[in-house]
């Protein structure tokens, strides 16, 4: 069911982009449970939603605390969509799917 | 300040370096913990803020501003013009400007979260400059960034926490709510210190206020205080904390005109208050000018507060009479602020006085007229005002003139009544009006601490200043103006003509006398004639003795009578005797 669902957004995403990549920034502290359950849903999601077309960062917050403030983040855990544009911000340790799939506008919000 | 027990419990402060509020709250506040400053938009909290940053980075404590508002560049550039250079305190190290910025629209949640990474950038800040202080402008920004409210409010309680432990001071500023210090309750979180900022209209004048809510552990000023926004800062005034502990000197300070020192036994003593009040035109002004000069001519600095005329017109108008203060203006020992009563409060009024003191402290202060304070205010908030004017100045050892202006019909000591008991001497001066005149004359109407004269002096304002006459006392009282010329006229007169009278008897008994003289000659010359005549006599007799002798001896020769023998005188000579010719 899920990779059907991934299906759909396909057309949408060729309209805001010719590349289909994806380009996500993960903010987490160590490993926080927060953190950890963040890094766990996202590569999940990822795996479910966005096939191969995706690229994963992970940045440690307090290995390096000016990339936070270079990108203004304030809430852990933060997932920052870099690509396709426009950028977009997801704060929480993404547990709901559904959230994230409106979010990315890869499905209608309601 | 009366001697106070400190004991080592007492809580650490942090000097904010707000001219004033370390007063209030006797040394600062609290350190190590965070203090909440609310207040409504553009009541001064950012500027709060970046002052107590500026002051600490200056005393060696660095700072962080946590902006959540503005962006940094716009921060510092409105500053600049308040004399802070935020960028250069930045590159000395001495400072951070941390820009927190949510966007909410940007932003989606799902799920647990927490603001970990706003601790993490706070604390890079902190460690970046080795901060001591940190100030978050305006922590409730948040509120509009994150929809989850339970989570925001578990992590400012948190933030507040880490805050304390890593021993910082803080300042949180936040927006007046409604019926609440604050919007969002931020006071549930900061209970150590609070602070209310406050600009509020009353009579179509805004003044800003500050008010200690809370300060737990501490004595501190709970009144409202006003205070100012001008090119240094904030300035609060924390006037009314001042007691009667003043000094009390000896030195007399004179007033330029001699014989008013002279009246005063010496002049009026450093750090009091003289109240100079009369009608309009009474010389009230020349008389502050006198005092102004003479401080000037000691080299000491004079500030002038005039509520009436330009510093261009009281030049001008000193100058007729002599007065030249234009030179002391220019070499800086002479300042003179005027300002109409309305344009501000009384509050401000007082504030203004007291920064323009703090900046330039004056020796002698002038302020001309204290009257057109009623203007603005009851009576009775003046009164209060000028005590606290009175014993700010007396705590600086200040000599003061005011001058008040009575108007006509009432009476000349009614009116002052109340603030009389603030001054130390009065002097009091009045028209005398008689003979289609109006003369000038003062009075000592009282000088705490001196034997003043009594007397009502008249006085006359010449092309050399004031200059004190003689005092006249005729018949009725004193005699001023052409009345004392008249009768002084006919003093004169009549000490003339006393005198004329004198030498005219004078020179009668000269005159008898020179006739006395005249007769005592003559009869000098008559006495010595009687005695000439009385020798002549004399010799006739001798002569005649002599003969009648010889003719005796030549009869007793001739006759050899008895008559020698019995020494009888002949009959012719006894005859004589009796008759007193011959003794």
């Amino acid at each position: 069911m899920t990779k059907k669902a991934a299906a759909v957004p396909k057309p949408k995403k060729t309209k805001d982009t010719s590349d289909d990549s994806w380009n996500l920034r993960l903010y987490v502290v160590g490993q926080t449970a927060k953190s950890v359950a963040a890094i766990a849903n996202l590569k999940k999601f990822c795996a479910e939603h966005l096939d191969d077309r995706y690229t994963i960062e992970i940045i440690d917050v307090a290995a390096d605390p000016k990339i936070a403030r270079r990108d203004e983040i304030v809430a852990i855990p933060t997932l920052v969509r870099k690509l396709p544009v426009p950028v977009r911000k997801i704060i929480g340790d993404l547990s709901n799917t559904d959230r994230v799939l409106v979010s990315f506008d890869l499905r209608a919000r309601s | 300040m009366p001697p106070r027990i400190t004991s080592g419990a007492e809580l650490a402060k942090c000097p904010t370096g707000i001219a004033g509020l370390d007063e209030i709250t006797n040394g600062g506040i609290p350190r190590g913990r965070p203090t909440l400053i609310c207040g409504s938009a553009g009541c001064g909290k950012t500027l709060f803020g970046i002052e107590f940053l500026v002051n600490g980075a200056m005393q060696g404590e660095p700072g962080v501003f946590v902006a959540f508002e503005e962006r940094p560049e716009e921060l510092a550039q409105n500053v600049t013009s308040l004399g802070f250079d935020l960028e250069r305190l930045q590159k000395q190290k001495k400072l951070f400007v941390e820009y927190i910025h949510v966007e909410r629209s940007e932003i989606d949640e799902t799920g647990e979260y927490d603001l970990d990474a706003l601790f993490f950038r706070l604390g890079d800040a902190i460690d970046t400059v080795g901060a001591k202080r940190i100030v978050l402008d305006t922590l409730e920004t948040l509120f509009s960034g994150f929809s989850n409210e339970a989570i925001l409010r578990a992590e400012l309680r948190r933030l507040f926490r880490w805050l304390k432990d890593r021993g910082m001071t803080a300042v949180i500023t936040a927006e007046r709510g409604d019926g609440a210090l604050t919007r969002q309750g931020l006071e549930e979180y900061v209970s150590d210190c609070v602070i209310v900022l406050d600009h509020r209209l009353a009579d179509q004048v805004a003044t800003r206020r500050l008010r200690v809510v809370k300060y737990r552990g501490t004595r501190h000023g709970t009144n409202e205080y006003p205070f100012l926004i001008d090119k240094d800062g904030i300035d609060v005034l924390p006037i009314t904390s001042i007691g009667l502990t003043h000094e009390a000197s000896t030195e007399r300070v004179s007033t330029g005109i001699p014989d008013l020192d002279a009246m005063l036994a010496g002049g009026v003593y450093r750090g009091s208050t003289v109240l100079v009040s009369g009608t309009a035109g009474a010389g009230k002004s020349s008389i502050s000018s006198h005092v102004a000069k003479a401080a000037c001519e000691r080299g000491e600095r004079c500030l002038i507060f005039a509520y009436e005329e330009s510093p261009q017109q009281i030049l001008r108008n000193m100058r007729t009479i002599g007065i030249d203060l234009s030179t002391y203006v220019r070499n800086g020992l002479l300042r003179c602020i005027a300002e109409r009563p309305t344009t501000f409060g009384l509050e401000m009024h007082l504030a203004t006085i007291h920064k323009a003191i703090r900046d330039y402290s004056p020796r002698i202060l002038i302020v001309d007229p204290i009257t057109n304070f009623f203007s603005i205010a009851d009576p009775k908030e003046v009164k209060a005002m000028l005590m606290r004017l009175v014993d700010f100045l007396k705590l600086k050892q200040i000599t003061a003139v005011m001058t008040s202006l009575t108007s006509g019909g009432q009476a000349l000591e009614a009116t002052e009544a109340g603030i009389s008991s603030l001054i130390d001497t009065w002097l009091l001066l009045r028209d005398v009006e008689a003979n289609g005149e109006r003369n000038r004359a003062m009075y000592v109407l009282k000088s705490r601490g001196t034997a003043h004269s009594n007397q009502l002096r008249e006085f006359v304002l010449t092309s050399k200043g004031v200059k004190l006459i003689q005092p006249y006392l005729g018949p009725e009282g004193v005699l001023t103006g052409s009345s004392r010329v008249a009768q002084e006229a006919k003093e004169s007169a009549a000490i003339a003509k006393r005198r004329e009278e004198a030498g005219r008897k004078r020179r009668a008994i000269e005159r008898r006398m020179k006739t006395l003289d005249t007769e005592i000659a003559a009869l000098r010359l008559e006495m010595s004639a009687e005695h000439d005549e009385l020798e002549r006599l004399a010799s006739e007799e001798t002569v005649w003795q002599r003969q009648v002798a010889t003719d005796r001896m030549a009869m007793a020769t001739s006759r050899k009578s008895a008559a020698a023998v019995t020494g009888r005188r002949p009959a012719r000579v006894r005859r004589r005797k009796q008759e007193g010719i011959v003794p």
